[in-house]
């Protein structure tokens, strides 16, 4: 039986026009919704519900996190040049706007630990009452999520240097561009419902 | 929908470890990623925790059947129906309907593998492997024993402080992601792999309910998964959640639960229904009555699934509105379900109909389910509810759901598609025997149970006294158990016997209607020789008796470059291996160990990632080779 | 067309006779199917309703389909194909109705008596308005107007409303006093309500009917319908409670010094035992007019001085996994005796006189129409 490589066969027949990798991540994105839904419903039946403090309006920072949240959303936008970038096989720009993405999805995240840091010190843990669970619980899923995502980037970067790269690879990029960007969306949503709603 | 090539995936051949390629032997078993092979090890999985399951039943029900025995202690007996039920519903019939679709889905569609086939590997090792890890617990301290839906705030450290609970949410846990990944797989198989000319609307309607269900695991287990990551949160690291004492609130455990406890049920009886929506026709040899509706049908009891959750939780007192809402949606779900009945029995009427073994099962899983519906529409009547919510009435009810939902369809399909997977026959002599022990054993167990429901007999109980008017019914389902494990243990020789000398199967014994039954029994490891091409509903019957059903003939000639062998690897079992071991770690707080799986688990990603799909192709001339 | 008519009724005949097996297999003391106050007679009467729907739809179904697979079944050597018959419209069109209708025939009568049971209930005057904690094994109430603590026993007027405020204070519990009402379950940081009223005098059976670990099998209890004078009287013992002189009955009085030495007072309370030891300690039973208790622990076994010496001999025995301790030792030579004291005394609180107390438990039997317990 031959070993024929599989570069062999350049193209597999597929009944739509969507690739399969790109298909899942739209997959596993509708069912991280849920997961985050259940998150975000969690902290909404508990808000006000805790017996101690400290409560949201003593903690939250909204100036500060502005700003993060700012960070997280150029982030996105440095995703949409860094492809554009790999799909017209500037390599350059794209290692540029992929190392851009990375470093602003990092930023943030100094900022999420600057932030988890000094709730600690104000006496906000994870066990101290409802809102310091459901708070960490959620953001800290957050975190996880931006800091694969920065993983991510950073292993696409390296992959550049170690093999060449071009526009034929788009599709990898894309997904993960696919990734980022529903992070953010979902940062969107926690921002308005744990910050914005506090104080308005 | 259009139409696309795809570019094979690139290799970017970095390896850590050589790609394995045995190809028999234990260890082709472990690193197959052949999704065959899968839904072997998944079919013998399920039977295996089945079995598992059914002998605690066994122990449950000789314990009920007088007042006052004493054959296990409360605490076993608690750990025996929790285990029970969870071995049931998550290790045994899930499973057991992913493993039949795992083999035949692809088959079904004309596809050479599932989409990621790696990934499906890894599914199927993270549900054993969790599977393994819940029962351990046995050994370690007890098993869980805090009922199959575990109501917070029993689950609550200071409520139950031994590990019993810890072992249930890690298990689940870990199981559940094997689920949804596998989920996340079929459906980008089925709107993907699809051979040419199989439009949705001429897809098989057990691939319809196999899409349907993968959606709902999608859609369904994220709300369970994150409910049991609360409470791993709540007793290894002194969250919040679920502390009565911290302002936590049980309830909502149980909405969580539910959101995904109600579309679960769904997960269980969608592929039955879609393998008896396959038995019905070929044993009637008509095509499906009312095709569309069916799907449709299917989909609409799919969307409304996430509907009905609250029925669970009428006593709850949540109050007339919301018992009202969900009263009324859960009626609803009646109205596609009797379609799909009326629909069933649609096919029988004018076919030619042939009692075979897996006919019987089919025909008897439509009498078992009306019945099994029918009390949940009862149940479904907050007041009635009232009366009999967590008494033998709701055991009846759901057993026969999925005792004869399900389970019956299981067994139909095990009859079904067995020569297909051995190539062996199943004797149809014992299988008549099997058929009316196993079914006869179903009613003398179940049916009495719905008048001690009534009796007031609550459930979950070791033990009761004597005078309520229990007794009788208690032996005769008692009695009903022990005929049933003949029936049982009947079929599992008659499988022995199929090994050693059943008559060989050919390719199509039962003159099937959809592609499996064009290739050989057992098909090769390659599938079909060519792409099929597919022009009807019904493909393989279509081809056979083309002017039965008007059907043209195929013109489009379909030219392939080689069928694409994707390559073992050892990724899936290792980092199922990690996420195993790993769930000790958080069971025993052992963090030193949590992060070494941690690091096998980032490791392994990587070498997953550049391992690449990696495979052979090979060419229908040098196949025989 | 005669003989049809013949096969149809011969499958109704069938099904009447295996329905009214239902109803001979339910009976028995604790069965849903014979109500005693009103809210469990609409909740039944639903129940019948969609049951005699239900025989239709089952019966029908499974005659349809047995008469169509026998019809149509393959006669050997037939190797024919029949008409590949895809679908019809009207019919999809007119079995859509079927089960549409159906639906709606149960949805109204479900939702009419839904609001007539579950809608929340203002207290009013005449209403009996009893706070319910589900413990881990066992029952408290409190009466709060009437100033009543009592376990495991519901003692409620004939006749009137009594409106039950719930809570747990572990983990979830569920009340079922199923001759009276259906269940609703007791939850932690959460109240709950639920009412009945009781039509006729008589001991009803009920039990927790949600999973709550140990003893969840044996956390039993009885409402005590009783006529308006009986309930006064019974309402009057715990009223005017006086502080406890020293008992004529050596043997009494010894039982009442050893409910302090032995430790018991440390967790119940009687009230009007002692001025000190009057203070509710509500996470244990309260065992005021203890005398007056049909059972011992918790709803299991008929309050004896047999079985209340076997409880208090050890409690894990009896209900296994329950929260008492074991208090003597096996080998503690004055266990009998201290035994037989502590029961003498506490079969002694509230009854006026032995047989008066054993009169009462003959007179009121088991609610219901059936059953001996
Ligand atoms: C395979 C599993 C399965 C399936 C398919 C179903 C199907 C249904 N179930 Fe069931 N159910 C369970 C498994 C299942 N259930 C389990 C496991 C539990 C208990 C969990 C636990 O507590 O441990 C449960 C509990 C449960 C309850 C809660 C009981 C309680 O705890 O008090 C309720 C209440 O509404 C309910 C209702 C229904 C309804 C209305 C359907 C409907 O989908 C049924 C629809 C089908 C039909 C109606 C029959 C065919 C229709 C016709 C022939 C047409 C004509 C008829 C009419 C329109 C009336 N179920
Ligand atoms: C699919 C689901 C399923 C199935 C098939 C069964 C099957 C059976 N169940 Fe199960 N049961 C549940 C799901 C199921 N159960 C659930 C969810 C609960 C609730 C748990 C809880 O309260 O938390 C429950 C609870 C439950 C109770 C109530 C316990 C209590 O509340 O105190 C009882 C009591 O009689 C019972 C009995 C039985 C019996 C006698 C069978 C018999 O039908 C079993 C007979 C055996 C089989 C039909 C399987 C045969 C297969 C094999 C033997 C495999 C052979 C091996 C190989 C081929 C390798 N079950
Ligand atoms: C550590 C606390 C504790 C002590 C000490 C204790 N009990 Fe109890 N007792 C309980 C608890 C808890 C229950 C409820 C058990 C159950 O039904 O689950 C109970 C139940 C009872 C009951 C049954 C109440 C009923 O309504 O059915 C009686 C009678 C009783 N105790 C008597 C005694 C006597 C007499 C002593 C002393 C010899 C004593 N108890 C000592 C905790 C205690
Ligand atoms: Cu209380 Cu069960
Ligand atoms: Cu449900």
């Amino acid at each position: 039986m031959s070993q024929a490589a599989v570069e062999h066969a350049p193209e597999h027949y597929r009944s739509t026009s969507l690739p399969d990798p790109k298909l899942m991540m739209w997959i596993f994105l509708a069912s991280d919704c849920m997961f985050f839904g259940t998150l975000i419903g969690t902290y909404l039946v508990y808000k006000n519900r805790s017996l101690e403090g400290p409560f949201p309006v003593d903690v939250l920072d909204i100036p500060i996190t502005t700003v993060s949240s700012f960070v997280l959303l150029m982030s996105s936008f440095l995703m949409v040049l860094a492809l554009h970038a790999l799909r017209t096989d500037n390599i350059p720009r794209f290692r540029l706007w992929t190392f851009g993405v990375a470093f602003f999805g990092s930023v943030f995240l100094g900022f999420q630990v600057f932030e988890f840091s000094t709730f600690v010190k104000e006496g906000l843990t994870l066990q101290q009452n409802l809102f310091g669970t459901t708070f960490f619980t959620l953001t800290g899923t957050h975190g996880i999520h931006v800091t694969i995502g920065v993983l991510w980037m950073l292993s696409i970067l390296i992959t550049s240097y170690v093999r060449p790269m071009s526009s034929k690879d788009a599709l990898y990029l894309e997904v993960a561009g696919l990734y980022w960007h529903f992070v953010d969306i979902v940062w969107i949503v926690i921002f308005t419902v744990i910050y914005l709603v506090e104080f308005v | 929908m259009a139409v696309g090539r795809q570019p094979a995936r690139p290799v970017s051949e970095v390896k850590l470890l050589a790609r394995p390629t045995w190809t028999r032997g234990l260890l082709s078993w472990l690193t197959t990623v052949d999704h065959k092979r899968l839904g072997i090890l998944y079919i013998l999985a399920s039977f295996f925790f089945m079995g598992l399951a059914s002998i605690e039943a066994f122990l449950i029900r000789l314990q009920l059947t007088r007042p006052g025995l004493s054959i296990v202690s409360p605490d076993v007996y608690n750990q025996l129906f929790t285990m029970h039920g969870v071995t049931m519903v998550f290790l045994a019939i899930m499973p057991l309907g992913i493993g039949f679709a795992n083999y035949f889905m692809p088959l079904m569609i004309g596809a050479r593998d599932l989409a990621f086939p790696r990934l499906n590997a890894f599914g199927f090792w993270v549900y054993f492997l969790g599977a393994i890890l819940l029962y351990t617990s046995f050994f370690f301290g007890g098993a869980p024993d805090v009922g199959w839906f575990a109501y917070s705030p029993l689950t609550s450290l200071s409520n139950n402080p031994g590990t019993g609970t810890d072992y249930y949410m890690v298990g689940l846990f870990i199981g559940g992601i094997g689920t949804l990944v596998t989920g996340m797989n079929f459906i980008v198989t089925i709107i993907n792999m699809r051979a040419p000319g199989m439009t949705l609307m001429r897809m098989p309607v057990f691939v319809w309910m196999i899409l349907v269900t993968a959606f709902l695991i999608v859609f369904a287990f994220p709300p369970l998964t994150i409910a049991l990551f609360q409470v791993i949160m709540d007793r290894s690291f002194g969250t919040l959640f679920y502390e009565p004492a911290g302002g936590g609130m049980a309830i909502l455990w149980q909405h969580l639960f539910w959101i995904f406890g109600h579309p679960e049920v769904y997960i269980i009886v969608l592929p039955a229904f879609g393998a008896i929506s396959e038995i019905i026709p070929t044993f009637s040899r008509k095509p499906l009555f009312g095709y569309p509706i069916v799907i449709l049908s299917g989909i609409f009891i799919g969307f409304m699934g996430f509907a009905v959750w609250t029925h669970h939780m009428f006593t709850t007192g949540l109050g007339p509105v919301v018992n009202t809402a969900f009263a009324l949606t859960t009626f609803v779900i009646g109205v596609p379900t009797g379609l799909k009945v009326f629909n069933w029995m649609a096919t029988i009427w004018g076919g030619r109909v042939q009692f075979t073994t897996a006919m019987l099962f089919a025909i008897s899983f439509l009498v078992t389910f009306t019945i099994g519906g029918i009390t949940g529409i009862m149940l479904a009547m907050p007041p009635f509810d009232a009366l009999v919510q967590d008494s033998y009435f709701v055991v009846a009810h759901f057993h026969y759901a999925m005792g004869g939902g399900a389970l019956l369809s299981f067994l139909a399909a095990t009859y079904y598609w067995f020569p297909k997977m051995t190539g062996k026959m199943l004797s149809e002599t014992l299988g008549k025997w099997v058929f009316w022990l196993v079914a006869g054993g179903f009613y003398l167990i179940f049916f009495p149970q719905h008048f001690n429901g009534l009796a007031g007999m609550p459930r979950r109980i070791q033990t009761y006294p004597e005078g309520l008017g229990f007794e009788f019914w208690n032996v005769i389902s008692t009695i009903g158990t022990f005929v049933m494990a003949v029936g049982i243990l009947l079929l599992l020789y008659s499988v022995i016997l199929a090994f050693a000398r059943g008559e060989p199967a050919g390719n199509d014994p039962w003159d099937g209607r959809t592609l499996e039954w064009s290739i050989s029994s057992p098909p090769p490891y390659y599938n079909f020789d060519e792409m099929p091409v597919v022009n009807d509903r019904d493909a393989f019957w279509a081809q056979k008796y083309p002017e039965s059903v008007h059907a043209k003939p195929v013109e489009e000639e379909f030219e392939e470059h080689g069928i694409h062998i994707p390559g073992q690897s050892w990724y899936p079992v290792i980092m199922a291996g990690a996420l195993f071991i790993g769930g000790y770690a958080l069971i025993y707080n052992n963090w030193w160990l949590g992060i070494l799986m941690f690091a096998v688990i980032v490791i392994g990603s990587y070498g997953w990632a550049f391992e690449g799909i990696g495979g052979h192709h090979i060419h229908p001339e040098e196949k025989e080779a | 067309m005669v003989r049809w008519i013949f096969r149809v009724a011969a499958l109704f005949g069938l099904s009447a006779a295996l329905s009214s097996c239902v109803f001979q297999g339910s009976d028995g003391p604790q069965s849903v199917l014979h109500p005693a106050g009103p809210v469990a007679q609409e909740q039944i009467d639903l129940f019948l309703w969609t049951y005699y729907l239900s025989w239709i739809v089952v019966v029908a179904v499974g005659g349809v389909l047995i008469y169509s697979a026998l019809r149509f079944r393959r006669r050997p050597g037939d190797d024919s194909i029949p008409p590949q018959v895809h679908g019809n419209t009207t019919l999809e069109i007119a079995w859509t109705a079927i089960p549409v209708l159906l639906v709606i025939a149960v949805a109204i009568p479900t939702v009419r008596t839904l609001w007539r049971t579950e809608a929340f209930a203002e207290p009013k005057e005449q209403d009996i308005v009893v706070n319910v904690t589900g413990h881990q094994w066992w029952w408290r109430f409190e009466y709060p107007e009437l100033g009543i603590v009592t376990a495991n026993e519901l003692h409620v007027p004939v006749g009137r409303r009594v409106i039950l405020n719930m809570t747990s204070a572990d983990v979830l519990h569920s009340f079922w006093p199923m001759k009276l009402a259906g269940k609703r379950d007791l939850i932690p940081n959460q109240n709950n309500q639920l009412w009945f009223i009781a039509d006729e005098s008589g001991v009803y059976l009920g039990q927790c009917a949600e999973l709550c670990l140990g003893a969840h099998a044996y956390m039993r209890f009885r409402v005590i319908a009783e006529e308006e004078a009986d309930f006064e009287i019974w309402k009057g013992k715990f009223q005017d409670l006086q502080v406890q002189q020293v008992q004529a009955d050596p043997l009494i009085e010894q039982g009442r010094l050893l409910f302090t030495q032995k430790g018991c007072a440390t967790c119940h309370t009687i009230d009007g035992y002692a001025e000190d030891y009057s203070i509710g300690k509500p996470n244990f039973p309260d065992l005021t007019n203890f005398g007056l208790r049909l059972t011992v622990p918790a709803g299991w076994a008929d309050n004896t001085p047999e079985n209340l010496a076997a409880w208090l001999r050890d409690p894990q025995e009896i209900k296994p996994g329950n929260r008492m301790p074991t208090l003597w030792a096996e080998s503690d030579p004055n266990r009998e005796e201290e035994i037989d004291a502590l029961v003498a005394y506490l079969l002694s609180l509230g009854r006026d006189d032995q047989q008066q107390a054993q009169a009462s438990v003959q007179h009121l039997g088991v609610g219901g129409n059936h059953g001996s317990r």
